[in-house]
């Protein structure tokens, strides 16, 4: 995420182009965010107007705060451990033939002595 | 804040009741159950109580009933399950009751002795009919000697058997006829042959029905006998063999037209005892109906009388005012409940005098009581099951509503396992009612019931966390299209077996970034999968434990404001925090610096965080290369394609610095976190002296009173010197009666309060003369620290179990799957397959759920529980406190008399 926010130089020799919009990573981080926003600011308040008189008032809240403190703590962590990563995946080849296929649709050029595994 | 975070706060109060009304006041109480009352005279020997007599009556109430539960047991009537909640009775309608028991229980008695002798007359009936039947068969055979009529091989052979050829005719056989038990008949016929040296002849048959033993009412089988001797001699030795035998011997006239007369009256005889019979088994069938429709009320009320007796044998008696003391502790916010009991009591007993409720002050440490509803209770059960929280002490149970599910779904992280799960749980508490009716006497399913609302938290937790973690049923979900969009040819791809992807040059980073929900799908299938995984959940794991720890340590603020122990806050609070904060909380913001700052561009100078953290300690730092004159910062873009220098010159390891001044910074995080430890350690033993000290000297300058008291456990008001704060913070007065007895409290090692060791005695007149025990103290403060610091450490290391569990779960989860199911879908059988297909489905689901939904489930509950009592609670928690027992009829609502 840093390195899309740098300022591009004004020699763009570079092999690839950086874009400056937004990744879907960036929206990603945007929704989930105020997703859980919503659950552990919004939710609390709005308990706190609407249960006035239940002796539970303060165990609703707290339950809201802590699930959206947890849930999006986790989410984020896996989120920015996989922003840079520094190793990448170690596929068979086989597999990487079927979700090129799967995935991308790219369809292998077969000679008929290399049949499709 | 909710009725949760501490524990309610209680009175002591003093109850007077008048003798009459007393009863009908406890009664009412115990219908409330919120109050508990004290035992006032617990030196008293049972027996020298004052109503030990009503007990006794009571005790022999409950003998009758249990007597009248058996028979109606026997009978195979069920005590029916009604929900009602009979009250108490007066004392006057004891002695009804009492009667009425006792009317139940003889008539009972009576009808059963009754029907045992009938019985027994009914069986030598039957048995005395069989032999005539059967004789008649003997004799007929025999043909009687009187009339000569032996035509048949069978009087033949009796013949020859019995009398030499000659004398036949002549001779004169006498007999004994009777019925044996089958069993003993062999035994019987060899006595007869060898006792009789082979001159008696014995005939017998099996009765055919089974006769019903009168007392025990088991069924018999017998046989007829019929003995042919010669002489009086053998006739004695017959009959005493015959009484050893245990045989009954009964009359058979000789002539056949006498044995016809008596059949007939037996028989008529019998049909009119059988009518009797039935009369009297109709009769004892009524005696029970009636008692099954009230047995359950009366349990009940005989329970209740019981429990009031009980209590009111706790109180103590006042001659002079003919009126009971009770002291009782009560939660501050029901006292309005209970002088709404007591004027109740007095209306129904119809007293005039008016009861007292009197609020003391005291002392003596309340109970702890939280008010739960049954969502909470299970929560507040875990929480009970290490430590009862301390009165008014911060209840972590509150948040481990949340933090315990979340802490056990890092460690199960699976949806398909989770949703099981979930739908378990969500079937227990829709059907709550009608299970919690059923009584099942299963102990694993009261259990599983009984936290059904956990189970159903962890479930929908562990559906989150196996989202992200993206692993169902060890399978990933591709939901947005993996970041990693790769390209190869088929020459590359023939080249080799698999292929290491550069992040550089295959990670999406313009258009996608990172995956939205959790883990790439990618990941799933690769090779190096568990390094990576490895690397996240172990990072996680210790963010996670950092957090927690943080917020247990922060949890302890509350706990000295509350107590009013405001210099803790800065001189206990304040090192801790900082100890832990520049240590591990530095160390978390290394991970998500080096997560944010450090890409693939210079991947072979990323810093290892483990190094540079031991380094920290060892204070050994590698500056980076010098390039021309200058050092370069190290900025991963500077190494870049996009940079200036190659990895290469910047000559940078896993241990070179990596963000500037960070010798500095981690030097001066690592002086204070030093500098707290002392700090920790010496303050606050000295802080407490001198707070003791300046209360001596100002209890000096107070000078002698004279105090009354009218019980002794109170305190009156004018006594307490000086401010609030250091009457408390000075000392904790914890565990201490204020009764003229020593009581030296033991060290509580969890610090937070000022514990501290000492004898204190205290005179009649409430003088106190405490003895500060400095040693005790600071050794109790050397204890905490060590406590502490250690903790940390080890603490920290602790929550990798966080990533050895969920990772331990996610391998069984794959090894099910490609060891097991896969075999299955991988057989290329037609129509045969289908069926194998089946049963290794029917396998793999068996053992999805044995092995990694219940033994993971209980593992993982295990150590999130252990997470959470010991690296979280530790922080913060006393736990030192008692429960709350209320007197309270609800257990007595249970129908039986089994347990007492």
């Amino acid at each position: 995420m840093i390195r899309n926010s740098l300022p591009v130089s004004n020699c763009q020799t570079n092999i690839q182009k950086k874009k400056l919009t937004m990744t879907r990573a960036d929206t990603a981080f945007a929704v989930v965010t105020i997703f859980w926003g919503f659950i552990g600011v919004v939710c609390p308040i709005l308990t706190g107007l609407f249960m006035r008189k239940s002796p539970n008032r303060g165990i609703v809240q707290i339950m809201f705060v802590m699930t959206a403190v947890c849930c999006y703590l986790f989410w984020l962590c896996a989120f920015l451990f996989q922003i840079n990563p520094l190793v990448g995946p170690q596929l068979e080849s086989n597999l990487i033939r079927t979700m090129q296929y799967e995935w991308y649709g790219i369809n292998p050029q077969h000679t008929p002595e290399h049949p499709e595994a | 804040m909710g009725s949760l975070f501490r524990s309610e706060e209680m009175t002591l109060c003093q109850l007077f009741l008048q003798s009459d009304a007393a009863y009908a006041c406890v009664s009412e109480l115990g219908e409330m159950g919120l109050v508990q009352f004290k035992d006032l005279n617990p030196d008293v020997n049972a027996f020298q109580r004052k109503f030990v007599n009503e007990i006794m009556r009571c005790e022999e109430m409950e003998r009758k009933l249990r007597y009248i539960e058996k028979e109606l047991k026997k009978d195979k009537l069920k005590i029916p399950d009604s929900d009602s909640n009979p009250k108490a009775p007066a004392p006057k309608e004891m002695i009804d009751l009492e009667a009425t028991f006792e009317k139940i229980e003889s008539e009972l008695r009576e009808v059963n002795t009754n029907a045992e002798a009938l019985k027994r007359n009914y069986l030598e009936l039957t048995e005395l009919k069989e032999v005539l039947t059967k004789t008649q068969t003997f004799f007929r055979e025999y043909g009687v000697g009187e009339q000569g009529h032996g035509h048949h091989n069978v009087v033949e052979d009796a013949q020859h058997a019995l009398v030499p050829e000659e004398r036949v005719g002549s001779v004169q056989l006498g007999f004994i006829a009777g019925v044996i038990p089958r069993e003993k008949v062999p035994a019987f016929e060899r006595m007869l042959w060898f006792a009789c040296r082979g001159n008696v002849f014995l005939r017998q048959d099996e009765i055919m029905q089974a006769l019903e033993d009168p007392h025990s009412g088991d069924a018999i089988h017998k046989s007829v006998f019929i003995v042919f001797f010669q002489g009086e001699q053998l006739k004695a030795r017959v009959r005493k063999i015959c009484e050893g035998f245990r045989a009954t011997l009964y009359p058979c006239p000789e002539t056949a037209q006498e044995r016809m007369d008596m059949l007939r009256g037996v028989t008529t005889r019998l049909e009119d005892l059988e009518i009797v019979l039935k009369q009297t088994k109709d009769h004892r069938y009524r005696v029970l109906l009636n008692a099954q429709k009230e047995i359950h009320n009366w349990i009940i009320k005989v329970k209740k009388i019981k429990a009031i007796y009980h209590t009111l044998n706790m109180c103590s008696f006042e001659h002079s005012r003919n009126n009971l003391i009770a002291e009782c502790w009560a939660p501050a916010k029901v006292l309005e409940e209970v002088q709404a009991a007591l004027r109740h009591g007095q209306e129904m007993s119809g007293s005039s005098v008016p009861n007292i409720l009197h609020k003391m002050s005291t002392k003596d440490i309340p109970p702890t009581y939280f008010m739960t509803n049954r969502f909470t209770k299970v929560f507040q059960s875990i929480v009970h099951a290490y430590g009862v929280a301390g009165y008014r002490e911060v209840n972590p149970a509150l948040y481990t509503i949340i933090s315990f599910p979340f802490l056990f779904a890092v460690m199960f992280g699976d949806t398909g396992h989770g949703f099981i799960m979930f739908l378990f749980g969500l079937w227990m508490v829709v059907s709550e009612k009608k299970l919690d009716q059923k009584k099942n006497d299963n102990e694993i399913f009261k259990m599983m019931f009984g936290g059904r609302y956990i189970i159903l938290l962890m479930g929908l937790f562990s559906l989150y966390t196996g989202l992200i973690y993206n692993d169902i049923f060890s399978k990933s979900l591709n939901l947005f299209g993996s970041s990693w969009k790769f390209n190869y040819t088929q020459e590359t791809l023939d080249g080799s077996f698999s292929l290491q992807m550069k992040p550089e040059d295959i990670f999406d980073d313009a258009t996608t970034g990172a995956y939205p929900l959790g883990l790439d799908p990618v990941w799933q299938a690769s090779i190096n999968k568990i390094t990576f995984t490895n690397s996240f959940k172990m990072k996680l794991s210790v963010i996670m434990g950092v957090l927690q720890m943080a917020s247990g340590v922060l949890l302890s603020v509350f706990n000295h404001l509350h107590f009013k122990h405001y210099s803790f806050v800065l001189v206990q609070f304040v090192p801790e925090i900082l100890f832990l904060l520049c240590i591990f909380g530095y160390l978390l913001a290394l991970i998500f610096f080096k997560w944010l700052t450090i890409n693939a561009h210079c991947a072979s100078c990323a810093p290892s965080l483990l190094i540079h953290f031991i380094n920290m300690f060892l204070y050994k730092y590698e500056e980076p290369a010098n390039i021309n004159g200058t050092v370069p910062a190290f900025h991963c873009d500077n190494m870049g394609p996009f940079g200036n220098y190659s990895q290469f010159e910047m000559k940078c390891t896993g241990q070179t610095v990596f963000y500037p001044h960070q010798k500095e910074i981690q030097t001066a995080l690592l002086l204070v976190a030093v500098l707290c430890i002392p700090i920790l350690l010496l303050v606050k033993p000295f802080l407490l002296r001198a707070q003791h000290n300046a209360k001596m000297q100002r209890k000096a300058g107070l000078g002698a009173r004279s105090h009354e008291h009218l019980v002794s456990s109170e305190v009156l008001p004018g006594q307490e010197p000086g401010p609030a704060e250091s009457q408390k913070t000075g000392i904790e007065l914890s565990g201490l009666s204020a009764s003229e007895v020593d009581i030296s409290t033991s060290v509580s090692i969890n610090g937070g309060r000022g514990d501290a060791v000492m004898t204190m005695e205290e005179e009649e007149e409430g003088d106190a003369e405490a003895e500060f025990d400095t040693g005790e103290v600071f050794v109790g403060q050397a204890i905490h620290t060590i406590e502490y610091c250690l903790g940390c450490v080890s603490h920290t290391a602790s929550y990798l179990r966080l990533w050895a569990l969920s990772l331990a779960h996610a391998q069984l989860s794959e090894v099910l799957w490609n060891m097991l199911f896969r075999m299955g879908l991988k057989m290329d059988l037609p129509y045969v397959g289908s069926i194998l297909v089946f049963a290794c489905f029917g396998a793999f689901a068996v053992l999805t759920i044995a092995v990694l939904l219940v033994m993971e489930g209980l593992s993982a509950f295990l150590h999130a529980l252990r997470l959470h009592w010991v690296e979280f609670q530790s922080k913060f928690y006393h736990g030192d406190g008692y429960l709350f027992d209320p007197f309270n009829f609800k257990e007595q609502m249970d129908p039986t008399l089994d347990d007492q």
